[in-house]
């Protein structure tokens, strides 16, 4: 049966102004954790949990990246080592892996996901492109060096890396290379035009898909999204159907 | 076992509609068979897509929610979900709304020829349009719910909403239609504005609250109804523990439902039922039903 698991805070790190990693101790958590999926998370005194997908996990650690934003992510922002955080997980399906030439386009905190994908993707030859606002919100960059065979970071304002859009440093970059998948993760205008690149290339693409949700586990379908699944419209759950969906599936003509 | 207007319950804790699916989510978390009985999601004559998103917003205390009633359709349900149900040792209570006395009338046929062994007729559902008239008007409710008995020849509970200037007014319409019960509350119409777009939070502009915060609402409804009618009660509003179901029950509540305490924790309804028995250990109580009711004002 699955349950919910108090994990023992080991860090929490400040990436950027807004942007926090927190380290759980989580050896206690002995189901498979596909990159992708992600955990619900008690946040201090708010009534429903958050969810966050996994940065990484290995050797027992779970890493979880999230924005403080609104209450509940200031709540997480504020615990202490030691502490003990309640996750409910893994939850929801992760992204297809297995493909030999892959590539990876994420947008400021939609990387996260990204990261566990490049480690959990062994034997793939592994690119990556992210974008960020400015040098300021580019996260995590060494880790995503030590996980991928080729790093492009883009910035909107050119303050860090290539100017421009990730969208724009996704164009050019598949000029010179081929792949087999691309998964994206990101502000969903910007998932969809990934979306649309891959289509001119012919490339399938798999989306982290992002919605405010209440249960987690798929029961209360608050977190539904429209899909177009052999040419049926349909309401798919968020968190138990995705949160990785494929591309033409949520971007339908 | 406690009977609640003809309906066998193990223990008195029942999944609230609405907030459980059809139990297979939970059933990865749990043995559904512990729980007193199940009420499913909200079920219409025709399958129904539910409203746009954002369908949720966090309160104080609680949740606004507006799913507007998705769900895959009485036949679906009676195809696919009982035959899944019935493998668990509890059961099973078919929530059923409409627009029109017909849409009704036909889901009550239906399911009086399906495996369910109780309806709960929602009549209070706020998130829909027209949802909330049968349930506002005591005369048309006690009319609905006599043609709905007229068909349905096992337990028939209606669900009542708090939108009302007195809910014992149409509680005791349900009574005088014939119901078997009532549950009580269905969730505060409410809204929730984004200060910075100047817009309600949620797609659908208002939502029903629930959650601890209308816990106290709850409360002072389930006793007032308790005290003017003679079919059982069926109180939730807020349960998120065994003290909670107590109180409800000391109010005049027969049994319970738990609700959006399920989207919090999905071993809510566990802990209530392990929480009611841990009371009445500590309190020297033999049989639940002792409790029901039991209030004295001061």
């Amino acid at each position: 049966m699955k349950t919910n698991y108090l994990c023992r805070v080991e860090e929490l790190k400040r990436l950027t102004d807004t942007i926090w990693l927190l380290e759980l101790d989580a050896s206690n958590i002995r189901e498979d954790i596909k990159p992708g999926q992600f955990f619900h998370v008690k946040c201090g005194e708010g009534y429903l949990r958050r969810p966050f997908s996994v940065c990484d996990f290995k050797d027992g650690m779970l890493r979880i990246a999230f924005e403080e934003k609104g209450r509940g992510t200031k709540a997480l922002a504020r615990v202490k080592q030691g502490e003990y955080v309640d996750v409910l997980g893994p939850l929801g399906n992760g992204f297809d892996i297995g493909y030999d030439r892959i590539c990876v386009v994420g947008g400021g905190i939609g990387v996260f996901p990204l990261l566990y994908l490049l480690n959990k993707s062994e034997g793939s030859r592994k690119d990556a492109v992210l974008g960020f606002l400015c040098k300021d919100k580019v996260v995590l960059e060494n880790e995503f060096e030590n996980s991928c065979d080729n790093l492009v970071i883009a910035c909107d304002d050119g303050s860090y890396g290539v100017r421009g859009f990730v969208t724009t440093a996704l164009e050019k970059h598949l000029e010179k290379h081929d792949f087999d998948i691309v998964y994206t993760c990101g502000p969903s205008i910007m998932m969809k035009k990934v979306y649309e690149i891959c289509k001119k290339h012919n490339i399938p693409c798999q989306v982290s898909l992002e919605e405010r949700m209440g249960c987690g586990i798929g029961a209360c379908l608050v977190c539904v999204c429209e899909v177009k699944k052999e040419n049926v419209l349909q309401n798919k759950r968020v968190c138990k159907d995705g949160p990785v969906m494929w591309a033409n599936e949520v971007y339908y003509d | 076992m406690i009977n609640v207007g003809g309906l066998e319950l193990k223990n008195p804790v029942i999944a609230a509609s609405g907030t459980f699916g059809f139990g297979r989510e939970f059933s990865e978390y749990y043995d559904l068979g512990r729980l007193g009985g199940i009420s499913v999601k909200g079920l219409t004559l025709e399958p129904r897509m539910g409203n746009k998103t954002p369908r949720i917003c966090e309160t104080p205390s609680g949740i606004l929610n507006s799913v507007g009633l998705q769900n895959p359709g009485v036949h679906e349900f009676v195809r696919t979900e009982i035959p899944f149900l019935r493998q668990f040792d509890t059961k099973i209570i078919a929530n059923i709304a409409g627009n029109s006395f017909s849409d009704y009338e036909q889901m009550a046929e239906i399911l009086n020829d399906a495996d369910v062994d109780a309806i709960e007729l929602n009549v209070s559902c706020p998130n829909v349009k027209d949802g909330v008239v049968f349930g506002q008007d005591p005369q048309l409710l006690e009319k609905l719910t006599r043609s709905v008995k007229d068909r349905f020849e096992k337990p028939l509970f209606v669900k009542l909403t708090p939108n009302v200037t007195s809910i014992v007014d149409t509680a005791k319409a349900a009574e005088a239609g014939g119901a078997d019960g009532v549950s009580l509350i269905n969730t505060l119409l409410g809204m929730a504005i984004d200060i910075y777009r100047r817009r309600p939070v949620l797609a659908n502009n208002t939502g029903g609250l629930s959650g601890p915060c209308v816990k106290p609402v709850a409360v002072r409804m389930v006793h007032e109804v308790y005290r003017n009618v003679n079919i059982p009660v069926i109180g939730m509003g807020g349960i998120e523990t065994g003290e909670d179901a107590v109180e409800f029950i000391i109010a005049g509540a027969s049994c319970v439902m738990v609700g959006t305490a399920n989207f919090a924790d999905p071993l809510a309804c566990i802990k209530v039922i392990d929480g009611i028995e841990e009371y009445m250990e500590k309190m020297k109580i033999k049989d639940v039903r002792e409790l029901v009711g039991s209030l004295e004002f001061n």
